[in-house]
């Protein structure tokens, strides 16, 4: 199984199973770390909000414009913002680093 | 409303689709139901989230959107004139001297009813407040999250932060009357209507707009009097922008509010309650949808539904102590296809 690497908000280290299909904000919900993930996944809010490391940016789908248009919504946006429910768990994001966003 | 005391059977607070279906399924039972809602609009997080989002999981529903799951909603309970109180919250749960529980809303609204029914999924919708460290400060005095008074800007140095409708909106209404305005937005493509897109182009083109692409990195000013923004640019520049007033539409989020401070028996953040009516630590008062909680609890609109069901049988025994409960199918009893208003 992929495995996903989170740094929370207090710059913890979480390594988490990552099953193929999931979201990153399922696992992310699932291992019980503080994602609010408030519309359950539908691109609706920009509580999932992360940020990827930079070197792995280039080797994720490129966001859709749904995506975009809910980033306005979130704060602190870096061109490697990302709504972690618009991304897939595929074998080759095994390793797959994020960042939780800061909340507000 | 001043003064006034609304009686009624069913107050319920939320007016999502769970507090919509309570309606019908209290309406049955010939109980009447008013509804409490923060939202300008019926419909909860299926209105304000996901209008055009689909929904595949309703059962005999194969396919229908937020709205449209609303607006059917709206449609089947129409037949028992529901009451909306809509930009509304429902602050205070107290015990009447009458044994009826009073609910106050945050417009002054008063109810007083034998049940009560918290539908409010995952809380009251609320403005996103600016996640700086020194906002606090300003919030309220030079730094607003929504319009009450438009008059109070007029005249000011306003900047407007914000790419949908109601920083467009507002950018539009306030220009005429600003010392000067400056729209804030951390891209240069706006999600609000076209229309008025495209008038904020043309006033910036004429240079009675500022427009700024950027994110807000910091407020500047002293005793809560905003003196100036600083605005992170595109290019990764700070730039210090002189304004008295700032305006911040970030969306709306969603959280508990006052209902934390009710006496009831809270896990997680949701109401504890216990799966034959739904009902709360606190008799009378009824929790469904995803705002309670109880083993194996799903949040899915159709649990809500169920558990709306449920819980009117519980509410008909505190509104009508005295009368006896028969159960019957809207399929074959003609009374309650007259309280439909189908024969």
């Amino acid at each position: 199984m992929p495995t996903i690497r989170v740094y929370d908000r207090e710059g913890k280290l979480h390594e988490l199973d990552a099953p193929v299909g999931w979201s990153v904000m399922e696992v992310i919900r699932e291992a019980g770390l503080p994602i609010e993930a408030a519309c359950g996944g539908c691109c609706a809010c920009a509580t999932c909000h992360v940020y990827v490391d930079p070197s792995w940016l280039g080797r994720l789908e490129p966001p859709h414009a749904d995506e975009t248009l809910m980033l306005d919504e979130a704060f602190q946006v870096q061109d490697n913002s990302r709504l972690s429910c618009q991304i897939k768990v595929t074998p080759e994001l095994d390793g797959l680093t994020v960042t939780l966003a800061p909340e507000f | 409303m001043n003064g006034e005391t609304i009686s009624t059977d069913l107050v319920i607070i939320g007016a999502g689709p769970v507090g919509l279906f309570a309606v019908f399924e209290a309406g049955l039972l010939g109980l009447r139901c008013h509804l409490v809602d923060t939202l300008d609009k019926i419909g909860g997080q299926c209105a304000e989230l996901y209008p055009d989002k689909p929904i595949y999981d309703i059962p005999a529903v194969p396919r229908c959107t937020g709205q449209e799951l609303i607006d059917r909603l709206l449609e089947q309970i129409r037949p028992f004139e529901p009451a909306f109180h809509l930009r509304e919250q429902a602050e205070r749960l107290e015990r009447a001297e009458n044994g009826k529980w009073r609910v106050t809303t945050s417009a002054g609204t008063v109810f007083e009813a034998p049940a009560v029914a918290i539908a409010a999924g995952a809380g009251s919708f609320v403005p996103r407040r600016l996640p700086l460290p020194e906002a606090e400060r300003f919030e309220g005095r030079s730094l607003f999250y929504a319009v009450r008074r438009s008059e109070a800007f007029h005249g000011h140095r306003i900047v407007v932060a914000g790419g949908g409708d109601s920083a467009l909106d507002w950018v539009l209404a306030l220009q005429p009357h600003a010392a000067s305005i400056a729209l804030v937005h951390r891209r240069d493509e706006f999600r609000a209507a076209p229309k008025s897109v495209e008038r904020m182009r043309r006033l910036a083109a004429e240079g009675a707009l500022r427009l700024i692409i950027g994110q807000i990195a910091g407020l500047e000013g002293r005793d809560g009097e905003l003196e100036a923004v600083r605005i992170r640019t595109q290019d990764g520049r700070e730039e210090r922008l002189d304004c008295d007033r700032l305006l911040a539409f970030y969306g709306l989020k969603m959280e508990l509010g006052p209902i934390a401070n009710w006496g009831l028996a809270l896990d997680k953040g949701q109401i504890k309650v216990d799966t034959e009516a739904f009902e709360t630590n606190l008799p009378g008062v009824f929790a469904i949808g995803d705002i309670c909680t109880y083993p194996g609890k799903l949040k899915l609109i159709l649990s809500g539904f169920h558990e709306a069901a449920l819980m009117c049988q519980k509410a008909f025994r505190y509104c009508r102590p005295n009368e006896r409960l028969v159960f019957r199918y809207t399929t074959s009893s003609t009374d309650l296809q007259k309280k439909l208003g189908v024969i």
